[in-house]
């Protein structure tokens, strides 16, 4: 019996060997469900970011490069056990308390995987942890690309880089960003966004169960290498941009100046400024807050994105639309005795010759004059009523690009006022308007509102004797054939080129012997117009819009400099400046232009209410 | 006579195997900690005891032979008595109080206490008036076994106090009616039915199956009153089973019941260990991903992967072929221990050797059942390959005590297969 016995037991011990044997069949070669889970868990993707690309001004003067920042990373938080996390504490300057609430955040963030523990390490600080990361198993730096600049210049223009938002991740059409990566938030670092990225690459490795690395997968087979992304090379001419805002500095204002050959943007400046630099990913935290409570609005990005009434700078457009639209002719005079009479209403008009032509009307910016081109045009017999003229009027001003976006390569563009007929209709009800109602149109005010850049277009348009390029910062991506096709096509106005002479005439007499003319520039023959535009709020702004040289234009710029008073006062001799410096290079003339720059520099006309709530560190070095 | 007797070689070279195979995989398992060789580390340490052992086996094999079976009631009462110590003097690792410090070793009588016990077992089954069906003698044997597992489970470490069960397989080779064996297994059946639909529809489903039963065989009346009773008893066993599961097992065994039978899924819990084995054993795929290649291995995904889990470092870097090729090992020297045991001609032998057999077969059922996901997770170790001194030793000198056994058969007289 015993014999059988043991018999049973040899079986028994025969039969358990079989099934374990099945058994790890099934699971290791039947099944390849184990594979694929081991290698979702001990195999990590780190990404590998490339280098954004470099940004450089036409003279191919390097502005913007990387900088990289470290974030500290915890790998798999919860499996976070036997760290001395007093030393560490220690090592990375927090207190226990810091410790514990950034290890919570991480945890919520993501419980088995990576997640941040802490952002934007400082340089000394990272040198000094990695070197002991090692104790600390776990932790890891990832590097990522910051920006940096070579001028405290340009802020507005170039933008900034931020983290891709949610709703940014949630859109791509194809998955490229991942949470955490930085992308353009705003200037040309948002609209080169695609081209100055790059692509990111892969690597695969191994990790133990602390998410620390034990070697490349497959001899790193599967990695991807980055590609590292398009230099930028700007139109933008940084020492002109400089130039500018140095005279631009401690006023409120803008500067748009474009080359009217190729539409390209020479010089765009808005002020208040600040320091590219505060607004990269390591600094933008501390100095965002201070830049939002700045009642001078220094984020905000006035060449592209404030509409100004134009005032009397709109007068040479006017004309124009007269001439092309058969309301006067290039000979027509009007007489003009200090004022416009509309009824019981007076338009007042400066002191200047009884009688005006196109020319003097320019040079000596007489509103009477307009007022009565604008009055004849509304009225034009081949027009049915005034909606009709007044919707033919716009039609004109929409083929200069205004009311509309020009189609800058920088975000935050404005379309700007211009409205047509039926807002009159709406607010006075229709057929109940006529030109008496809308005359103030005519020198620049009303319901007109223009860009600095938009005034400059129309600047280059008139020296282009009509047409312009869209304007555009960009002048060249590398490894790219060629700059956006719209930036390459002539977009025509509505006025016949044969019609601009005597327009231009009338701006070359403005600083010959009109409202400019005590600023003029021996050697340069610019065309120019000022505007004092009438403020509800405070001082008028000070406008003025020019190109030069007339013959063959090489800048066309326009200047807005707010709450300043007189176009002839601050905007004319900033832009004449600017003009100076860019055609003549360093070679600067007399020295009785360095009283005017330095008057130009040294004044500080930001409006008395918001003096003392400005925060100087933001645009400091 | 004693001249012609020497040690069974085949024994010697699955034993030299087994333990071949458990250096180079705790090598494996823990190099990452910064061996630089096999010698040095945990696996140079697990080299040492062997090293220890084959010292101690050289003594083994200059006793008398006959010196085992004269003190062997001493090893069991010493053992035992080391095992009371531990409780008072112990220091608790992994929440169970085992171990005994003696300066920088700790040694772990329960290891040794198999031993031991396996002595007393065959001295009192070979003695001439042992009866199955004496009641005396089975309250002795149910002493013996009882009191290590007692105070095995008093120190907190059940899986080893369970290991004790493998001496019933001893039992039923030496005679003990296999009705408690089969009542075992039916125990068990009766067990996973009921955590799998719950005692109530157990219960039901039993009865329902009687009444069917009863339809056929009403005729029979002499059948209704026994299987009346067998249907009472499994009723109330299943309805206990319930009730000891929900009241008395604590929290964390019932998990790693449940998980076992797949009951719940607890992948981060309970369930972590088995789970993360699976995946490493299942991801060395048919050939393996090397030695000293498991990415899981290496990434420290499973805990106690030295010990407990040393399968998973096999499995993962040697593939279906060495798992199936260790397995086979493990299975080759059980036989043959078990044929030793069946060869010796002194019933005490018999019993001794195929103690250690049983007990071996146990260790590797329920070791590798359990990285294979196939038993719950009980932490014993796989003989001979697992890290652990106390547990290498321990076993060394339990094979090597049987191989001086066999290897000294021929001086011995008698020849009892009955």
């Amino acid at each position: 019996m015993n014999k059988l016995r043991s018999n049973y037991i040899y079986f028994a011990v025969v039969l358990i060997g079989f099934i374990y044997i099945l058994r790890l069949l099934q699971i290791q070669v039947l099944d390849d469900k184990y594979v694929n889970i081991a290698e979702r868990i001990s195999l990590r993707k780190q990404t590998v970011y490339p280098q954004r690309g470099l940004i450089f001004d036409r003279n191919k003067k390097l502005i913007v490069y990387n900088d990289p920042v470290y974030d500290l990373m915890v790998s798999v938080p919860i499996r976070l056990k036997g760290i001395d996390t007093a030393a560490f504490c220690q090592l990375l300057q927090i207190e226990r308390k810091e410790f514990d609430i950034r290890l919570a955040k991480a945890k919520r963030a993501s419980y088995r995987g990576k997640s941040v523990f802490k952002k934007n390490v400082a340089n000394l600080l990272y040198a000094r942890v990695q070197e002991r990361l090692f104790e600390f198993n776990g932790f890891f730096f990832e590097i990522r690309q910051d920006r940096n600049y070579k001028y405290n210049s340009a802020a507005h223009l170039l933008g900034y880089l931020g983290e891709v938002n949610r709703k940014q991740l949630k859109a791509q059409s194809e998955v490229y960003y991942e949470q955490g990566d930085f992308n353009g938030k705003k200037g040309v670092e948002r609209f080169y966004e695609n081209e100055l990225r790059g692509v990111k690459g892969e690597e695969y490795f191994y990790v133990d169960k602390f998410g620390v690395s034990r070697g490349s997968y497959k001899e790193g087979k599967l990695d991807k290498e980055a590609i590292d992304g398009n230099n930028l090379h700007l139109s933008i001419d940084i020492a002109l941009q400089q130039y500018g805002e140095k005279l631009l500095d401690n006023k409120m204002g803008s500067v748009v100046a474009i080359e009217p050959q190729t539409g390209e943007v020479l010089a765009l400046i808005s002020s208040p400024f600040y320091n590219p630099a505060k607004f990269n990913i390591q600094n933008r935290g501390k100095f965002y807050n201070m830049a939002i409570n700045d009642p001078t609005k220094p984020i905000f990005n006035r060449a592209v994105s404030a509409p100004y009434p134009p005032g009397s700078t709109f007068k040479p457009v006017m004309a124009l639309l007269g001439i092309e639209d058969g309301a006067i002719s290039k000979n027509t005079h009007f007489g003009c005795q200090g004022y416009y009479r509309l009824g019981r209403r007076i338009i007042k008009c400066h002191g200047h010759t009884f009688s005006t032509s196109l020319q003097r009307s320019i040079a000596s910016s007489c509103n009477t004059y307009y007022c009565n081109t604008f009055k004849n045009m509304m009225q034009l017999e081949k027009y049915e009523n005034t909606e009709a003229a007044y919707n033919s009027w716009q039609t004109y001003l929409r083929s200069f690009g205004l009311g509309k976006k020009l189609g800058i390569d920088i975000s935050g563009e404005y379309r700007g006022w211009l409205k047509d007929a039926a807002f009159y209709d709406k607010m006075h009800g229709a057929g109940r308007w006529n030109y008496a109602r809308i005359i103030s149109l005519s020198f620049g005010q009303g319901e007109l509102g223009l860009t600095p850049l938009q005034i400059a277009n129309v600047a280059a348009s008139i020296a282009n004797r009509g047409y312009y390029y869209t304007p555009h910062v960009v002048r060249q991506l590398e490894n790219m054939e060629s700059i956006p096709e719209k930036y390459l096509v002539k977009n025509y106005t509505m006025i016949s080129p044969d019609n601009f002479g005597p327009v231009i005439e009338g701006m070359q007499e403005v600083t010959i012997s009109g409202t400019a003319s005590h600023i003029a520039i021996p050697g340069i023959n610019i065309a120019g117009k000022t505007g004092t535009v009438q403020n509800p709020h405070g001082k008028n702004h000070s406008a003025y819009m020019a190109f030069a040289p007339v013959d063959n234009p090489k800048i066309a710029i326009a200047v807005v400099v707010e709450e300043a008073g007189y176009g002839s006062t601050w905007a004319a001799p900033i832009a004449h400046l600017m003009i100076e410096r860019y055609l003549m290079g360093d070679s600067i003339g007399p020295s009785a232009r360095a009283y005017l720059e330095k008057k130009m520099i040294d004044s500080d006309l930001i409006p008395n209410k918001y003096k003392g709530l400005r925060n100087k560190s933001l645009y400091g070095e | 006579m004693e001249s012609k007797s020497r040690i069974d070689i085949l024994s010697l070279i699955l034993f030299v195997a087994i333990a071949a195979v458990g250096v180079a995989s705790v090598y494996s398992a823990t190099y990452e900690l910064g061996a630089e060789s096999i010698l040095e580390g945990r696996s140079g340490k697990q080299l040492m005891w062997f090293g220890v052992s084959a010292a101690i086996g050289v003594v083994i094999f200059l006793l008398n032979a006959n010196f085992f079976e004269l003190f062997s009631m001493y090893f069991y009462v010493a053992l035992m008595l080391l095992l009371v110590v531990v409780l008072g003097i112990g220091s608790d690792i992994n929440g169970a109080r085992s171990w005994i410090k003696i300066g920088s070793i700790s040694i772990q009588p329960s290891e040794f206490a198999k031993y031991g016990t396996a002595f007393a077992v065959a001295t009192l089954l070979s003695s001439i008036d042992f009866s199955w069906n004496n009641g005396k003698d089975l309250i002795k044997i149910g002493t013996v076994i009882l009191i290590p597992m007692g105070l095995i489970v008093l120190q907190g470490d059940t899986g080893s106090a369970l290991v004790f069960l493998s001496f019933f397989l001893v039992f039923y080779r030496e005679g003990l009616t296999p009705t408690i064996l089969v009542i075992g297994l039916v125990a068990i059946l009766i067990f996973v039915l009921t955590l799998v639909f719950t005692s109530l529809y157990f219960s039901g489903g039993i009865v329902v199956l009687f009444l069917i039963f009863y339809a056929f065989t009403y005729s029979n009346k002499k059948l209704l009153i026994p299987s009346l009773r067998i249907l009472g008893i499994v009723v109330m066993f299943s309805l206990s089973v319930q009730f000891l599961f929900d009241n008395v097992l604590q929290k964390h065994q019932q998990k790693r019941i449940q998980v076992t039978l797949n009951l719940i899924e607890d992948n981060q819990g309970a369930g972590y260990n088995v789970n993360q084995s699976k995946i490493a054993i299942g991801s060395g795929g048919a050939s393996g991903k090397g030695f000293l290649n498991g990415s899981h291995t290496k990434g420290n995904f499973i805990p106690e992967q030295e010990t407990d889990f040393i399968f998973c470092t096999i499995g993962e870097e040697g593939g279906w072929v060495y798992s199936t090729l260790t397995i086979g090992l493990f299975m080759a020297f059980i036989l043959r221990l078990y044929h030793l045991g069946n060869r010796a001609k002194k019933k005490f032998k018999r019993i001794f050797i195929c103690s250690l057999a049983s007990i071996i077969f146990f260790h590797v059922l329920v070791n590798v059942g359990m990285t294979i996901g196939l038993m719950p997770v009980i932490g014993i170790p796989l003989p001979l390959v697992s890290y652990g001194g106390s547990s290498v030793l321990a076993f060394c000198i339990f094979i090597l005590t049987a191989l001086k056994m066999d290897a000294s058969r021929d001086g011995d007289l008698v020849s009892t297969y009955a």
